[in-house]
Formats: structure tokens, C-alpha cells, sequence
């Protein structure tokens, strides 16, 4: 009896948990273990050999002035498209708190720049900042259009924001939106229409009650902006003179390129942590505020 | 009319023309991609003399759409399909049977959903090319199971924990298996939950990129993020074709959103407060 209560068990097992563990198991633990290996070895695509190196791909890393630069240049991309993409969002979203007919096609379409992949988004903008943005500027004299924004670094590093931003606004705003649940309406509508008092009624009331919100959209945009690669890929590919890669960018470039799997995996791993510290630390720095108001 | 009616008239107009702002760069493409490439390279804002198709016809032939189309179809389809069914039997598996190692195994897909693809695309591609599995549609749909079954088994087992087992009781008393109780109790109340999977899936497996484009090498593989991106990358300076390319591969999901933008902005914004 217990024996076969044992077999049926295995069977249900197998049966309800079979094919996505199995799944699950090859595509996501067995890589994940593989990965951490190969940090630690010269895997060479070519002739499959290898040997252990112990942590010399991660003193190569942290070595490497070029990856560390796109770093940084990944930590400034992030650190102004998740304050930017977050502002707008929350204003956007304290605007539509009531929820009628009217609102609902408003967030419907802020929403729309989500339904659009980021190739076909980073080529949207692409043609924009190349093409119609100089039209204008030499058209008005406008200065600062006049040339394609996508040819100088610090322009192609705005341009790479505004577009990422643009995709998030819509996002966030949702969440936003539920988030202020818990506000009375009231407090929402005086901060959304009137004008003296506004402010104060945003910081002092509105803003405390939204931390948990704030948490969760900072979160999200954060991981979403460090992990950014189609976009790049699309709006900049990298350029002007590889000026304007971010980290994943350079990780793909580092091993499907050059075919440096064990650096590309060992930079990989240093981005995850980068991203890791960074959005715990934030969620516990700001969940804090949340007590002490 | 009091001050407050009128402020809320003012608060909604400017919402409208804040909307029609932030949708220009969109708007935009659309108007151009109906004229010719010297009418937007000479300006892109004028309103198009009569509205050309053909660069669509163009697009639709030179980027080789309608075999991007089927194979995207193909892929999302079949991926979503598998991560539906087999997420949902486990996370069945997970709530109604508590043993040990239930429990550690569902622990380790909560912990597996904080590792970013970046982490994993290295090794996935060096052991799947070692194998000689890439560059095959079936990889890349069990690859997407893979990646997709921890939020869905998560969201499945949210779900069933609230559902009283009373339900299956007297079915499983009468004798019934417990692949029938599944199929026949369980999964049609889940309905929900699917929806939810459903938008979430569809929108990532449809739009990705990266994983695709280490996975499927060849031409006649190619998925539409992978066809614009060779379309663009071949086609660089005829601009209408290209942006009729744009709005081509944005309409399905834009017809989607159409008639599903309720369940799909409720499905997004679920997705994200769990």
C-alpha cells in the first residue's frame, strides 16, 4: 500500500511538474551554473578548450577602462531616465485620478509606446532625432537641432533617454494610478487643479501616501533601463565611435563578437550585482521614509 | 458654470494636448510613411499629397513580412500556449501537494525570477550550440518555456492557494484522477490568471529581440523584430519604406490593444505590483 501510494505520487510528480521543470531546468539552473563556471575559466569558442583561471576574468574586468567607462556611462543613463521616466509619470498619473469616460482614453494612449517593441521604438526615434528634428532646427534655427542629435556623444546620450522615458511614462503611470488608492480623492483633485497650495499638498500628503508606489516604479524602471539593449542597439548602435554603448550592448559585443565568453560572462555577472545592490538599496532607503512619515 | 467645473475643463484640455505631444513622434511616422522618401526628406511635416500604399507594398516585400509574420506567430503561439498548460499544472502540483521538495523547488523559480537574461544568454548559447540545437524554432519556443514558466507558476500558484479544495473533494471521492480534477475543476476557474499570462507573454515573446537573435541564424527563420532590424540595417537611407515597415510590424499589437486594452493595461499592471 505505501509503495504504491509512493508510485502514484512520482507519477503525479512527473506528470503535473514534468515539462516545466524539465524546461526550466535546462534553460535557466543549468546556465546559471554553467555561467558562474566559466567565469572562472579561458573558454576558447573555437577549440572548446579550456582551463581554470580562477578570478582572472573578474580582475580583467575590473581592469578593463573601456567596460568601466560604459558602466558609468550605463549608471548616468539609468540615473536620469528612472528620475525623468518616474516625474513625469507620477504628474501624468495625478492628473487621472478620477477614472471616467474621458480618462480612460487618456491613459489608454499614454500607454500606447508599451505595445511597441525597442527595435522598432529605437528606429522610430532614430528617423526622428536624424531626419525631422534637424529639418526643424535648420528650418527655425533652432541651434540646438541643427545637427542629428544621434552624431555627438553627449546629444546621443539624451536622445537614448528621451526615448527609453518615452516607452516608461505610460508604464509607471498605471502603477501609479493604483497606487493612489489610498489618497483621498479630495487631496488628489486639489493637487491635480489648484493652484496655490499645490506643492505643499503634493509633499506633505500625496507623496508620503505614495512611497510604496514610488518603490515598486523605481524599481521596475531601474531594473528595466540597466538591462536596456534593443533600444541601443536601434537609436545608436553604440555610436558615434562606440561612445554610447551600455553594458549589455558591450557584454553581446564581448562575447558574440570578439568571442570572449568567460569576460562577456564574468562583466555579466558584475552588472547583475551592480543591479542587485542598487535597487535593494533603493527599495530600502525609500520603504524608510515610508515609516518615518 | 462654477470655478470647478471650469478648472476640471481647463485640467482634461491640457491632458489632450499633452496626450497629442507625447504621441507626435508616432503620429508622425504614420503621416510619412504614405509619402515619398524626397516629400519627408523635404519636409517631414507637410500632409501627404495623396496617400501611397506603395511603400508598404515595399516594405511588406523587401523585408519578407509575411514569413517574419508566421514565424514570430508560430514561436509566440506555441511558446505561450506551453507556458499556460504546464505552469498551470505545477503550480497545481505546488499548492496541493506540500512536500519538502515542492517547496524548495518553488522556491528556487521565486529566486531564479531576480537573474536577468544577461546573466544566463552566454552559457545558454554556448550549450545549446554545442549541442547543435540552435537555429531551430523548437529550441527557441522551449527556451521561452524555460524563462516563462517561473512568473507563471508564481502567478498560477497565487491564484489556486485561494481556491477551496472542497471543489475537488468530492470529485476526488467519486474516484476521478487527478488529471481529470485539473482539467475539468481547476483549469476553468483560472480563467483570470490566463488572461492575465496571455498579455504578458504575448507582448514580451512578441517584441523580444536579444534571445531571437543569438538563436535563429538564419534568413528564413527570422522573426519580425529580427526582419526590421536587417531591414533597417540594409535599407539605411529610403526612408518611407521604412517607416511603412515600422507601423507594419506595431499593427497586430495594435489591433490587439484594440479590442483587448482593458484586460491587457489590467494584465501589465498586475504583472508588476506582485
Amino acid at each position: 500500500m505505501k509503495k504504491s501510494g509512493f508510485y502514484r505520487n512520482a507519477g503525479t510528480f512527473l506528470l503535473f511538474g514534468g515539462p516545466s521543470l524539465l524546461a526550466f531546468a535546462a534553460v535557466v539552473v543549468v546556465p546559471f551554473l554553467v555561467g558562474l563556471y566559466l567565469t572562472f575559466t579561458n573558454w576558447d569558442v573555437r577549440t572548446a578548450d579550456h582551463s581554470v583561471v580562477g578570478f582572472a576574468n573578474y580582475l580583467h574586468v575590473f581592469k578593463d577602462h573601456v567596460f568601466l567607462e560604459q558602466l558609468w556611462f550605463t549608471l548616468k543613463y539609468v540615473f536620469f531616465t528612472v528620475l525623468i521616466a518616474n516625474a513625469a509619470a507620477f504628474f501624468v498619473a495625478l492628473g487621472l485620478t478620477r477614472g471616467g469616460k474621458g480618462e480612460k482614453w487618456l491613459r489608454t494612449g499614454f500607454f500606447t509606446p508599451n505595445l511597441i517593441g525597442g527595435i522598432v521604438l529605437g528606429y522610430l526615434w532614430q528617423t526622428l532625432f536624424s531626419q525631422v528634428l534637424p529639418y526643424l532646427g535648420n528650418k527655425y534655427g533652432w541651434p540646438l537641432f541643427e545637427k542629428s542629435w544621434l552624431t555627438d556623444t553627449n546629444t546621443a546620450f539624451w536622445a537614448l533617454i528621451i526615448a527609453t522615458a518615452w516607452q516608461l511614462v505610460g508604464y509607471l503611470m498605471m502603477i501609479y494610478i493604483a497606487g493612489f488608492s489610498g489618497v483621498p480623492q479630495d487631496v488628489l483633485e486639489a493637487s491635480a487643479i489648484d493652484g496655490a497650495g499645490r506643492f505643499a499638498v503634493i509633499r506633505r500628503i500625496v507623496l508620503p501616501l505614495s512611497v510604496p508606489a514610488i518603490v515598486i516604479c523605481v524599481f521596475i524602471s531601474l531594473s528595466r533601463s540597466f538591462l536596456t539593449y534593443d533600444i541601443n542597439l536601434a537609436l545608436t548602435k553604440g555610436g558615434p565611435f562606440n561612445s554610447t554603448e551600455l553594458a549589455t550592448y558591450h557584454i553581446v559585443q564581448k562575447a558574440f563578437l570578439s568571442d570572449q565568453y568567460g569576460i562577456g560572462q564574468a562583466e555579466a555577472v558584475v552588472l547583475f550585482a551592480v543591479v542587485a545592490i542598487i535597487a535593494l538599496t533603493q527599495s530600502y532607503l525609500l520603504k524608510k521614509l515610508e515609516v518615518e512619515s | 458654470m462654477n470655478s470647478r467645473t471650469l478648472a476640471s475643463i481647463l485640467k482634461y484640455s491640457f491632458m489632450y494636448l499633452f496626450l497629442i505631444v507625447f504621441l507626435t513622434p508616432f503620429l508622425l511616422i504614420i503621416m510619412n510613411s504614405f509619402k515619398k522618401t524626397q516629400q519627408f526628406v523635404d519636409n517631414p511635416l507637410s500632409w501627404p499629397e495623396r496617400f501611397r500604399f506603395g511603400n508598404y507594398a515595399d516594405a511588406y516585400e523587401n523585408m519578407d513580412f509575411l514569413h517574419g509574420f508566421m514565424n514570430s506567430l508560430i514561436i509566440t503561439v506555441s511558446a505561450v500556449f506551453l507556458i499556460l498548460i504546464f505552469s498551470s499544472m505545477t503550480g497545481y502540483l505546488f499548492v496541493r501537494f506540500k512536500w519538502k521538495l515542492n517547496a524548495v523547488l518553488f522556491f528556487l523559480m521565486l529566486a531564479s525570477m531576480a537573474l536577468p537574461f544577461q546573466v544566463l544568454m552566454i552559457p545558454l548559447v554556448m550549450l545549446y550550440g554545442n549541442a547543435d540545437l540552435l537555429n531551430m524554432k523548437s529550441s527557441l519556443v522551449f527556451m521561452y518555456l524555460g524563462f516563462g514558466v517561473p512568473f507563471g507558476v508564481f502567478t498560477f500558484h497565487g491564484f489556486i492557494k485561494g481556491v477551496p479544495y472542497e471543489l475537488e473533494e468530492s470529485a476526488f471521492l467519486e474516484g476521478s484522477s487527478r488529471p481529470r480534477i485539473f482539467f475539468q475543476i481547476v483549469l476553468p476557474l483560472l480563467k483570470p490568471v490566463f488572461v492575465t499570462l496571455i498579455v504578458l507573454d504575448v507582448l514580451w515573446i512578441w517584441n523580444d529581440y536579444l534571445l531571437p537573435s543569438l538563436v535563429l541564424l538564419s534568413p528564413d527563420q527570422k522573426t519580425l523584430p529580427l526582419s526590421t532590424y536587417n531591414f533597417f540595417s540594409s535599407y539605411s537611407v529610403d526612408y518611407s519604406p521604412l517607416m511603412a515597415g515600422l507601423i507594419m510590424t506595431v499593427i497586430p499589437v495594435l489591433v490587439l490593444y484594440l479590442f483587448l486594452q482593458k484586460q491587457i493595461i489590467k494584465g501589465i499592471t498586475d504583472g508588476a505590483l506582485k
